[in-house]
């Protein structure tokens, strides 16, 4: 049986396509006006399938859809082929990273240095992450979440500021190194007698049974906890989880505005959907070891990551890295609701699995824009030291409003996305691990604490501080442009309508959840 | 039967206007704003739109109240905002007593403070924004009042806090109000950390609690233990001292005036502060039902002293006016706590008025004297009459002067206490009774120096002054034109005073009238209230027969009238006090000036030094020099081993020939020793 729709693999080679043509377009020496347009308008055809998708899911009908089937790889023992599909939990994502992409390019307008090598390598991360959400066999989505590394280091390598080259190397490094765990994690599902297939998911339509209930109840290769450790490190470095997180600081810090906005939007998402979707998906009624016996671990780790990245954040001087470090506090609520797991009440599992996953969206907008404000700010400011800055609002009210908005958001303000996210991680995660819970809120007391110190250093008062940007200079300084407004408000709306009528993504999220939940 | 229609209305109408002040505003082509142009600028337009969304809200709720008072308490439907199976968080709205009474209370201050900002706010760069910020503040607190779900309450409170961040810091070029803004609401917001763990310990026991009218029969029925009530409202209370001020989360609300005088009205009187009461007053039950009610009088009894304390020596008129309502919610407090609900409710309805009239009246003197430091100001009462009349009525009223409202309100309270019959109680009438002493001598004071005597000189004196020693004026100060406020300002002054004069006796009143009968307020509020008072027995402790103590009304009214009198005294008469005894109370001053060194012990000792200074640099350092190094020692060691690796295949033949050799050597030996 096969099934081709073409949807999602035209959503997913889009951007490749658009950046082959670019490459191929390189000889005729394009004026880079054009090549920024085409690569612009690019995403926002992707940014459309990934908006048709999201809404065209079927709600009722649930399950796998879009399929896109190609066999490749027919063995008696074992089965692999390219198939992509979405299901609930995946659509959110695809309209997440749509949207980031096309904010991503829009924010890239202004780049000089090597134009189209750039919107090169930006439209092929973005081809590579939307590959990552929507793969359903194993190996495939091996190949694309590996993949992103390449255009990330190039990005970061050669458009960055700082150390780009030693941030860009860490980032590979690390990346690799988790991903080097997750292929040992493949080979031992691979190579477990009883699997015969390398899907994720079931797909009745094509008649496959997928991992999650063919290794049910058997013996693997290895035992189950050292496979689960697998997948979960190679998704730990990459949410990052608490002790593996020193990369995020750095490779934000020094990426160009972008690739922060697609590094912290997107491509830490990956690791989280990872999660939801292996180690939850696969390991729950495995032989000897479940994903609910680590629930206990996990937890605390969270606890330890909300806490401890806040802490730090308080402390950074730099905008950027300030962000990065609340990234790290932030994607610890991620990993707590995931704990909700180990509850015993359906309810508890769902609500805190769902919650984690709004978290991931919810966090990709937020920070998406206060990379983009603290980046339109840094363009024209040239620096990102705190305290050499101050007063700017006076100078850039328009900016000012949407870090403010974004500084809300994260600090968890109702009516905006954070709240929703965060309230239903910490309503169905108490229950099952109060103090790790009770913990973790107060990660909410130090965002507060460090989003409005730095919204009082940086906007607040009348000019910037002595020894700061000198004051002929600031009087020069000049609000956002009409079109950046578009980027800006690509990320804003959905802030304001999840945080008002966050159904809109979780009814859809539920959907994929309880399919995974068994 | 009011329609749910209309109480989201009420709620809504502000939240329009802040979305269209904020927003559609700026892309409204002048010419729309033709017809309400009044002084040429479409930015007009926000003021008078605002001024209209409260008004018709004002309206609504008065309609509200009058079918609450017909046909007592209603309750909506709840509807589904975030539902996964298991997981179903609903918002509805509930009309109950309280929700009717702080309905009006709120709207009505708000639209008399709209107004008045209308010309309060006249020629000010962010008009627009102004406008915008306090219609959402506005409605969250109308939202904060109607929640029928804990979590919808909670959403809106949050609301309220930060659009009090964004009002205290509205003039954002000053460093100060960045400050004072960044104060309310982190230690509102520490607060708020036992409010939300109180919801979530709330909610993993029982779902069902969220929404209000189930917990309130879940107590009813006996289905929650009261060990399981104890830590909720401990948690509850947590929130409602941070919202409300109280002693020890006392320090931000001071500084909070550096907003303009309007929002400080705003404020103090009917929203964010009273946010705190309110939470009390809403889960009464729960606080009833759970053991630590004492803890509620104890708080409130010492912040009613202690807040008074420093509002004595205070020289800013703002100053004392912010001490004295976190005194007077301290009355609220410890009247919730010895089961008074009756007459903390009363207190607040009163209090509203009063204390946005005092604030509404002393922007008025800053507009004539451009200062709020009471030694650059007095003699104003020759040229702002109006303001001067409503600041002593309200003054009176606060005091507790019969037949002001304030008499009526503070004296159930100190009766109620009275009439308790454990030594808390007792405590807290001691503490009510100092507190009133304290009220009327720091009022008058405030009054005398303000409006009598000599004029000193106003905001242009203090800032020559200032620049004299050397030191930078802070922003605020203004010239001096003396005179009377525009219309805009003194009427909802005017009519604030008049409702502070009336609104005790003829709600609330101690016999028949024609129009309101014997205690027509307390029995609106708790006998009718029958979800929360159930049996009379229950209805009479929580007041709704107030006990009108004519010996505790005596001593309250001599202790306010010896308090005006010593004002009085120490101001027209030098010498009263003899200079050996002045300079013994110095140091006392001293620490009161000082405000009992609390923002030291916060912001220099615990948050500065203790947390960011110490722990969280360690933590800093520990993830530099700790965590990353270990990244960094684990590539260099990689890249060591790489090297001495890389030596093996380093190209040169000879080596490999060396190598090879030994190796066969060492190989022949081997094999030969092991052979053997």
């Amino acid at each position: 049986m096969s099934e081709f729709n073409g949807i999602l693999t035209v959503t997913v080679f889009l951007p490749a396509l658009a950046a082959l043509v670019i490459l191929l377009a390189k000889p005729f020496n394009l004026e880079d006006r054009i090549i920024r347009w085409f690569a612009i308008l690019s995403t926002v055809a992707t940014f459309v399938l990934s908006l048709i998708i999201f809404l065209a899911y079927d709600r009722d009908a649930g399950g796998v859809q879009f399929i896109d089937h190609i066999s490749w790889l027919s063995a008696e023992t074992i089965k692999s082929s390219y198939l992509l599909g979405v299901d609930g939990l995946s659509a959110p994502l695809v309209l997440l990273t749509g949207l980031l992409g096309m904010a991503a390019a829009f924010a890239s307008r202004n780049i000089e240095l090597r134009v189209s090598e750039y919107f090169i390598w930006l439209l092929l991360l973005e081809a590579a992450v939307m590959g990552v959400f929507v793969s359903l066999d194993l190996l495939l989505f091996f190949v694309f979440f590996e993949f992103e590394v390449i255009p990330m280091y190039m990005l970061i390598s050669i458009w960055g500021t700082g150390r780009p080259r030693y941030s860009a190397m860490k980032f590979v490094l690390f990346t690799l190194g988790g991903g080097a765990f997750m292929f040992v994690g493949i080979f031992a599902v691979y190579l477990t007698g009883a699997v015969d297939t390398l899907t994720m998911v079931d797909v009745p339509k094509l008649g496959i049974t997928g991992i999650p209930e063919q290794i049910s109840g058997v013996s693997l290769i290895a035992p189950a906890s050292l496979i689960f450790a697998f997948f979960l490190v190679a998704f730990a470095v990459k949410l990052p989880v608490w002790p593996l997180h020193n990369w995020l600081p750095d490779a934000h810090t020094d990426a160009p505005t972008a690739v922060s906005v697609m590094l912290a939007g997107v491509l830490l998402k990956m690791a989280g959907y990872g999660m939801i979707r292996i180690n939850i998906g696969f390991f729950q009624e495995t032989n000897g070891f479940t994903v609910h016996d680590a629930a206990g671990i996990l937890s605390v780790i969270a606890a330890v990551s909300v806490v401890y990245g806040a802490i730090v954040t308080i402390r950074q001087t730099d905008m950027k890295r300030l962000i990065a470090y609340s990234s790290v506090s932030h994607m610890g609520f991620v990993l707590l609701g995931l704990t909700a797991i180990g509850g015993s009440t359906a309810a508890n599992q769902l609500g805190g699995i769902n919650g984690a996953a709004l978290q991931m969206f919810t966090h990709g907008t937020i920070t998406g824009l206060a990379f983009l404000m603290v980046g339109l700010a840094y363009d024209r400011t040239h620096t990102r030291h705190i305290p050499h800055l101050g007063g700017l609002w006076r100078r850039m009210p328009i900016i000012g409003i949407f870090f403010f908005i974004a500084g809300f958001a994260s600090l968890g303000l109702p009516a905006l996305s954070g709240f929703v996210s965060e309230i239903m991680v910490f309503l169905n995660s108490f229950p099952v691990w109060p103090w790790a819970a009770s913990v973790s809120a107060f990660g909410v007391v130090l965002a507060a604490g460090y989003v409005l110190w730095m919204i009082q250093r940086t906007f607040f008062g009348s000019r910037p501080a002595e020894g700061g940007i000198p004051n002929d200079k600031y009087e020069e300084l000049t609000d956002a442009e009409p079109l950046d407004l578009i980027p800006i408000l690509v990320l804003t709306i959905p802030i304001f309508v999840i945080g008002i009528w966050p159904k809109v993504v979780v009814d859809v999220f539920k959907i994929g959840i309880e399919g995974i939940l068994r | 039967m009011a329609s749910e229609l209309t109480i989201w209305l009420i709620i809504l109408l502000p939240a329009f206007a802040f979305v269209f002040n904020g927003l559609l505003l700026r892309w409204l082509p002048e010419i729309a704003a033709g017809p309400f142009r009044l002084t040429g600028k479409k930015s007009d337009l926000a003021g008078w739109l605002t001024v209209v969304a409260v008004g018709v809200s004002f309206v609504l709720s008065f309609l509200a109240l009058l079918e609450v008072v017909s046909d007592g308490t209603q309750y909506f439907d709840m509807r589904s905002w975030i539902a996964i199976s298991g997981v179903d968080i609903q918002f509805g709205i509930m009309l109950d007593q309280l929700t009717a009474i702080m309905l009006v209370v709120v709207s009505g201050v708000s639209f008399l403070v709209q107004l008045y900002g209308v010309g309060y706010m006249h020629g000010d760069d962010g008009y627009t924004r102004y406008f915008s910020y306090m219609a959402l503040f506005t409605a969250s607190m109308l939202g904060l009042v109607t929640a029928r779900s804990v979590i919808q309450l909670f959403v809106f409170w949050e609301l309220v806090g930060i659009s009090s961040y964004l009002l205290i810091g509205f003039w954002l070029n000053r460093p100060s109000a960045a400050a004072a803004a960044k104060k309310a609401f982190l230690m509102t917001r520490f607060a708020d950390f036992g409010f939300l763990l109180a919801i979530l310990y709330l909610y993993s026991v029982d779902p069902s609690w969220l929404d209000i009218q189930e917990m309130y029969h879940a107590i009813t029925a006996g289905a929650m233990a009261v060990s399981v009530a104890s830590w909720i409202a401990l948690g509850f209370l947590l929130g409602a001292m941070g919202k409300s001020a109280q002693f020890p989360l006392h320090s931000w609300l001071p500084d909070a005036m550096e907003g303009p005088t309007s929002v400080s009205a705003l404020i103090h009187s009917a929203t964010m502060v009273t946010a705190g009461v309110f939470l009390v007053a809403r889960f009464f039950p729960l606080f009833e039902h759970s053991d630590i009610m004492f803890l509620v009088t104890v708080v409130g009894a010492v912040t009613a002293v202690f807040a008074a304390s420093m509002a004595l020596v205070a020289d800013d008129i703002k100053r004392v006016l912010a001490y004295s309502t976190v005194s007077q919610l301290g009355y609220m407090m410890f009247a919730l706590g010895v089961g008074a609900y009756g007459a903390a409710v009363f207190h607040l309805f009163t209090h509203a008025f009063f204390k946005a009239c005092l604030f509404l009246a002393a922007g008025s003197v800053h507009h004539a004297g451009g200062t709020f430091n009471m030694n650059y100001l007095g003699g104003l009462k020759n040229h702002m009459k109006i303001t001067y009349w409503a600041m002593v009525i309200a003054s009176l009223s606060l005091a507790g002067i019969i037949p002001l409202s304030g008499f009526w309100s503070k004296d159930e309270i100190l009766a109620h206490a009275a009439h308790g019959d454990s030594g808390i109680a007792m405590f807290a009438l001691l503490m009510g009774l100092l507190g009133a002493l304290m009220t009327a001598f720091y009022m008058f004071r405030a009054v005398i120096k303000t409006f009598h005597g000599e004029f000193r000189g106003g905001g242009g004196k203090e800032r020559e002054d200032i620049e004299a020693s050397g030191e930078v004026p802070p922003e605020g100060l203004e010239h001096v034109h003396l005179g009377e406020s525009p219309w805009t300002m003194t009427v909802p002054i005017a009519i604030l005073a008049f409702l502070a004069i009336v609104i005790g006796f003829f709600t609330n009143p101690i016999f028949d009238l024609g129009f309101a009968n014997k205690h027509a307020f307390a029995t609106f509020v708790v006998e009718r209230n029958t979800d929360v008072f159930h049996d009379h027995e229950a209805q009479v402790h929580a007041g709704s027969e107030p006990k009108f103590d004519p010996l505790i009304a005596g001593i309250s009214t001599v202790l306010a009238i010896g308090g005006i009198a010593i004002a009085w005294l120490l101001a027209t008469r030098t010498g009263v006090i003899p200079a050996s005894v002045e300079k013994m109370t110095l140091p006392f001053q001293n620490l009161l000036r000082r405000k009992y060194y609390f923002d030291e012990l916060y912001e220099d000792l615990i948050v500065s030094r203790g947390f960011y200074s110490y722990f969280a640099r360690l933590v800093d350092r520990l993830d530099i020099s700790g965590f990353d190094n270990v990244n960094i020692q684990l590539y260099r060691w990689t890249d060591r081993a790489g090297r001495a690796l890389a030596k093996v295949q380093d190209g040169q033949v000879q080596t490999y020939g060396i190598v090879s050799v030994v190796g066969l050597i060492v190989a022949i030996v081997i094999f030969v020793v092991v052979a053997q």
